[in-house]
């Protein structure tokens, strides 16, 4: 069987995952272990006026009691963020101070103040709560639309009205223009629900200071722990690069919340080399709740205009983004430039304007979660495409395919530049797998059974595979976002390939080692996939925003081609042959059209015996590459939902799920599949059951999964995917990447699906029965009624 | 989880001793209410005396028109039990649609009795059935046992035993389940007894489990679902939450309740 690009090779990682063996950081225990618990406000925004830490202190197996002036006294920097954003005057955004431990004021519920070292997690708990706190509350505000009214709560005193920033893409008067020249205008209030990330996995961290060397180790839940260095390094002054190392073994689970460096690893770290000991702290799912950075949160208007013929005309958004108290890493970019950018959607708009105002609430941070800016962008583009075609009297599949995109490369009004696609042909394949032919026929024989029967479409796209450095760093990210490889061929023929990118879920192990299976025809046994340890790999990025793929991959075959120009190099002077006439096939390098050859496991020991190598060439058999993107990649799709309502409950069943979509270049269909699985389950989720609530005064009322309700197997239907495939012309493999389209696409289908079934467009995020029910009462309390 | 003490008494007598006089010490049964709520350092119980497998809790029996449930049983083997389903597979249709398996194999019906939390199915069944709960000095009538959220007729100390159900001429459970905890957010249990209709409401009442009399009345006359169509279900007095508003409670019990009749039959 091959184990080539193409195949659906079983994934490599499942054995250890499955019988148990998978090694999380709260598996990993060290001599000298301790633990930690922190002390976390109980109060969304409060002054602290003191600490009294006697009682804690005093207890048996405490270690240490430490609090953020400790913490800033020793010099431990302030949380970044990594995107500075201008406002649309000129002016730079105004950022609230983030110490890992509060010292002053509190500002959601979960800021933590203190941290607690003891000998056992349920003692180290214990003393946290013997830790005595004097809060003063102070009027809390926690949402977004709130928190920009004259009077609100202030969240930060130099963030006046809580505004971070404000910032604008795209041509306002030409926007104008096209509105008012426009036939018909179809205007939007959309909020899209904030939701709790969720990974299986709660975060979690070990932090071990060797003072023999003055060097750390830090174990942790992390998708990118080169970055996590970085930053740890350079800004929170723990430790210099090469005096820090960060481990992330096996992580279960990520989708955004763990790309960011939160207080509690730097907290561990400090505390590691305040009492000499391996201090380990891990999540209970109520921290999680309270603590991982949320995603989504949006509240917008928008107006869309066409002419007569249903031609977009031109597209004009205010949204206002949710950031919570403090400004996480990536949060900035996410409602701009992973948000804005996104705003034609598939569509030929000659004229986009967007405004996204930025706030602080007291809530905890918002940042990017699976898709980041890009769901936002898709569900506020999707709705307004259907309310436009219900209220035009259009259909809504006929509306989509006369504004579609058609000739590639194709530049927005909105900065980015697609390199291709083709939408009508995934409508196309979507209606087909999806038999819209016979939905007629499917809605009436629904009515006779009493049940409401919608279809809805969302047809999108995104931009992936993060990012072209130079034009990334042009719009204000610190960092460049490149990946890098290495390839090692070992004496014996082995290869390891090690990767800056991190997989926590998405299947590295596997669909890496397809490539160099593919490229020499080894054994797929005989490839290692290393990642996770900045010890181990020299420098990388790590993986989210879809990037693994179109970006790590990329560099794994500039190494792979540097690899095999050396392998022909060997080959060819150890058999006196041309290089051009070296063929590897079948982990054999040849001389076309003669019996000559050598194994792939000879060219590996000629490599490193380096007894008959070519007079100017180095021995060995290893080679590295860095890729920078020329442009991000472009994975669109269409999706289809089906759903039944029950008029009486406003329960709604989703009955059909078809996706179709090109992500470009496929390596393994059934990770991709599996990647579509879970994406589109997220968004069904997000459409149906998932919302954290914060009430007025900013407790979270969704904290445990009795109340945060989150998508279980009988919520979902059985997916049917078809793939559609216009390899991306920037990267050498054609691949656009797969991880966020189901989140990304999912949420707008299944609500426009709802809306078709009850008749009107009033329903948001969740929809839950309750709301169903609620809007077909509005709408048509004669369906509606007992 | 705070430290505590854990109790295996042979008998249950000697359970009652350990629990009688000691405000810290807790029951233990299946401890799918108990243990997470320890987990969470939201009870802190210095002892917990576990009753499972005691002699005179466990095991199902039948005659005289009566179903005895012991309080030890688990809801799967409620669910699973030949003479529940024959009996009232209604209440084996309940007990099978609690929770998940693994909670549905550690639960208990006395725990949750005991619990009464306004949002459990078990007490609907007691009070439509017109159950008698059976502790270790009396037999208390569902009527009076369930006293509100969380609180019950037991004394301290007192133990639940076995729970004794009449059966029904018929009987059904319709759930509509909160989507997070899918614990009921209306369920209503209709029975058809010797002594009439009886139609319990739980998941919706601020008081935690009632009768809904106006329905009660409608069905002695005639039990249908249609039967049910005017009678109203004041919102005055339903929980109302993030998931459902006391008005879309009402509205759904009244749902619920036709469901439930029609599967009756
Ligand atoms: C994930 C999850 C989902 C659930 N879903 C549902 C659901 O859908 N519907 C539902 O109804 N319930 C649900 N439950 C609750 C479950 O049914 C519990 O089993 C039940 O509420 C308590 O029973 P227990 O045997 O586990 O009692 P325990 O947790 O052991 O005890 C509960 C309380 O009752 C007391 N007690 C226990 N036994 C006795 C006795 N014999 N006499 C006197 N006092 C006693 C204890 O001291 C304690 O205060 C769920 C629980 C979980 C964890």
């Amino acid at each position: 069987m091959s184990t080539g690009i193409g195949a659906r090779v079983r994934r490599k990682e499942d054995r250890r995952f499955i019988t148990g063996k998978g090694r999380y950081t709260d598996d990993i225990r060290n001599d000298n272990q301790a633990y930690a618990a922190f002390v976390r406000s109980p109060h969304a925004h409060a002054a602290v006026k003191g600490i009294d830490k006697a009682a804690a202190e005093a207890m048996e197996g405490v270690i240490a009691v430490l609090d953020g002036h400790q913490l800033t006294g020793d010099g431990i920097g302030n949380i970044i963020t990594g995107w500075a954003i201008t406002s649309r005057d000129g002016s730079p955004m105004n950022i609230g101070a983030w110490s890992a431990l509060a010292t002053d004021r509190v500002r959601y519920v979960g800021d933590a103040v203190a941290v607690v070292i003891a000998e056992s997690p349920a003692l180290a708990r214990t003393a946290a709560e013997a830790v005595a706190v004097d809060y003063e509350p102070l009027a809390a505000v926690a949402q977004p639309v709130a928190a920009l009214a004259s009077g609100a709560p202030q969240v930060h005193d130099n963030v006046p009205g809580n505004l971070v920033f404000d910032w604008e893409i795209g041509d306002e008067a030409r926007a104008d223009a096209g509105l008012a020249a426009a036939a018909h205008v179809t205007e939007v209030e959309i909020s899209n629900n904030r939701l709790a990330p969720n990974a299986i996995e709660p975060r979690s961290a070990i932090a071990i200071h060797d003072e023999a060397e003055d060097h750390y180790t830090l174990y942790t839940t992390s998708q990118n722990p080169h970055v996590a260095r970085l930053v740890l390094s350079a800004f929170y002054n723990v430790a210099p690069e090469h005096k820090l190392r960060v481990i992330a073994p096996d992580v279960g689970g990520g989708f955004g919340s763990k790309i960011y460096i939160y207080p509690e690893e730097i907290t561990c770290l400090w505390a590691a080399m305040k009492t000499g000991r391996s201090v380990k702290w891990t999540a209970e799912r109520s921290e999680a709740f309270m603590t991982d950075a949320h995603g989504r949160d949006h509240v917008t208007r928008a107006r869309m205009g066409f002419d007569k013929n249903g031609r977009i005309t031109a597209f004009k958004v205010d949204t206002i983004a949710n950031l919570g108290a403090y400004v996480s890493l990536f949060a900035t970019a996410t409602p701009t430039y992973l948000y804005g950018t996104l705003l034609s959607g598939q569509y030929d708009i000659p004229a986009i304007y967007g405004t996204v105002k930025a706030v602080n609430t007291n809530t905890v941070p918002v940042d990017a979660y699976r898709g980041a800016g890009r769901p936002e962008a898709t569900y506020l583009i999707e709705r307004t495409m259907d309310i436009a075609a219900r209220e035009m009297g259009m259909d809504p599949a006929e509306l989509r395919r006369i504004n579609f995109i058609k000739a590639f490369p194709y530049q927005t009004q909105v900065l980015l530049n697609y390199d291709s696609g083709d939408f009508p042909a995934l409508l196309d394949m979507a209606q087909k797998a999806a038999d819209t032919a016979g939905f007629a026929q499917r809605k009436a024989e629904a009515a006779a059974r009493g049940k409401l029967r919608g279809i809805g479409y969302s047809t999108f796209i995104e931009a992936c595979g993060l990012a072209p450095s130079a034009a990334a760093g042009s719009l204000g990210a610190g960092v460049g976002l490149w990946e890098s490889a290495e390839v090692r061929v070992n004496p014996v023929g082995t290869v390891e390939v090690l990767t800056g990118c991190h997989s926590h879920g998405q299947s590295h192990e596997t669909t890496f080692a397809q490539l160099v299976s593919d490229r020499f025809g080894i054994p797929i046994e005989n490839i290692s996939i290393v990642h996770g340890d900045t010890d181990k790999v020299q420098f990388g990025m790590g993986t989210y925003g879809s990037r693994s793929g179109p970006v790590g991959m990329s560099a794994v075959m500039r190494a792979l081609d540097k690899v095999e120009a050396k392998v022909r190099k060997i080959v060819a002077h150890q058999l006196e042959a041309s290089e051009d006439d070296i063929e590897i096939v079948a982990g054999e390098a040849r001389v076309a059209g003669t019996d000559r050859k050598m194994a792939w496991h000879e060219i590996g020991l000629a490599a490193y015996t380096a007894h008959n190598l070519p007079a100017d060439m180095e021995p060995g058999l290893k080679e590295g590459a860095f890729f920078d993107p020329v442009n991000f990649s472009f994975p669109s799709g269409c999706f289809i939902c089906e759903v039944e309502v029950d008029p009486e409950t406003g329960v709604t069943e989703i009955v059909r799920f078809v996706s179709a979509d090109d992500f470009g270049t496929i390596i393994n269909p059934m990770v991709v599949e599996g990647q579509v699985h879970g994406g589109v389950t997220q968004g069904i989720g997000q459409a149906l059951l998932e919302q954290v609530v914060y009430d007025e005064s900013g407790q979270l009322l969704t904290g445990s999964y009795m109340d945060y309700c989150m998508p279980r197997a009988d919520d979902v239907p059985s997916y049917a995917i078809a793939h559609g495939c216009t390899p991306s012309p920037n990267n050498p493999l054609g691949i656009k990447g797969c991880g966020e389209a189901g989140a990304i696409g999912a949420p707008p289908a299944v609500i426009n699906a709802i809306a078709d079934a009850i008749g009107t467009d009033d329903i948001s995020m969740p929809a839950t029965p309750q709301k169903v029910w609620e809007a077909l009462h509005r709408a048509r309390p004669a369906v509606a009624a007992e | 989880m705070y430290a505590t003490n854990y109790h295996r008494p042979a008998t249950i007598e000697e359970a009652v001793s350990l629990l009688t006089g000691n405000d810290e010490a807790k029951a233990l049964s299946g401890g799918q209410t108990l243990l997470p709520t320890m987990r969470q350092r939201l009870a802190a119980p210095s002892d917990l005396v576990d009753l499972r497998g005691l002699p005179g809790m466990t095991g199902v029996s039948a005659g005289d028109g009566t179903l005895t449930v012991g309080a030890a049983v688990a809801h799967a083997d409620v669910a699973g039990n030949a003479d529940v389903l024959r009996l009232i597979p209604a209440l084996a249709g309940l007990a099978g649609r609690i929770g998940d398996p693994a909670v549905r194999h550690m639960g208990t019906i006395g725990g949750s009795l005991a619990n009464n939390d306004p949002a459990a199915d078990y007490p609907a069944a007691a009070l439509a059935l017109g159950a008698s709960i059976v502790t270790n000095s009396r037999e208390i009538d569902a009527g009076d046992f369930f006293q509100g959220m969380f609180t019950t007729a037991l004394e301290d100390g007192e133990i639940i035993t076995a729970v004794r159900f009449p059966v029904p001429e018929k009987a059904a459970y319709a759930k509509f389940p909160n989507p997070a905890s899918r614990y009921a957010m209306v369920g209503v249990f209709v029975a058809r007894t010797s002594a009439g209709a009886r139609v319990a409401v739980t998941g919706a009442g601020a008081d935690g489990v009632f009768r809904h009399s106006a329905m009660e009345t409608a069905l002695d006359a005639d039990w249908s679902p249609e039967a049910l169509a005017g009678v109203a279900t004041p919102a005055d007095g339903l929980l109302s939450d993030i998931h459902g508003s006391a008005a879309y409670r009402a509205h759904l019990v009244g749902v619920m309740a036709r469901r439930a009749v029609a599967a009756a039959g």
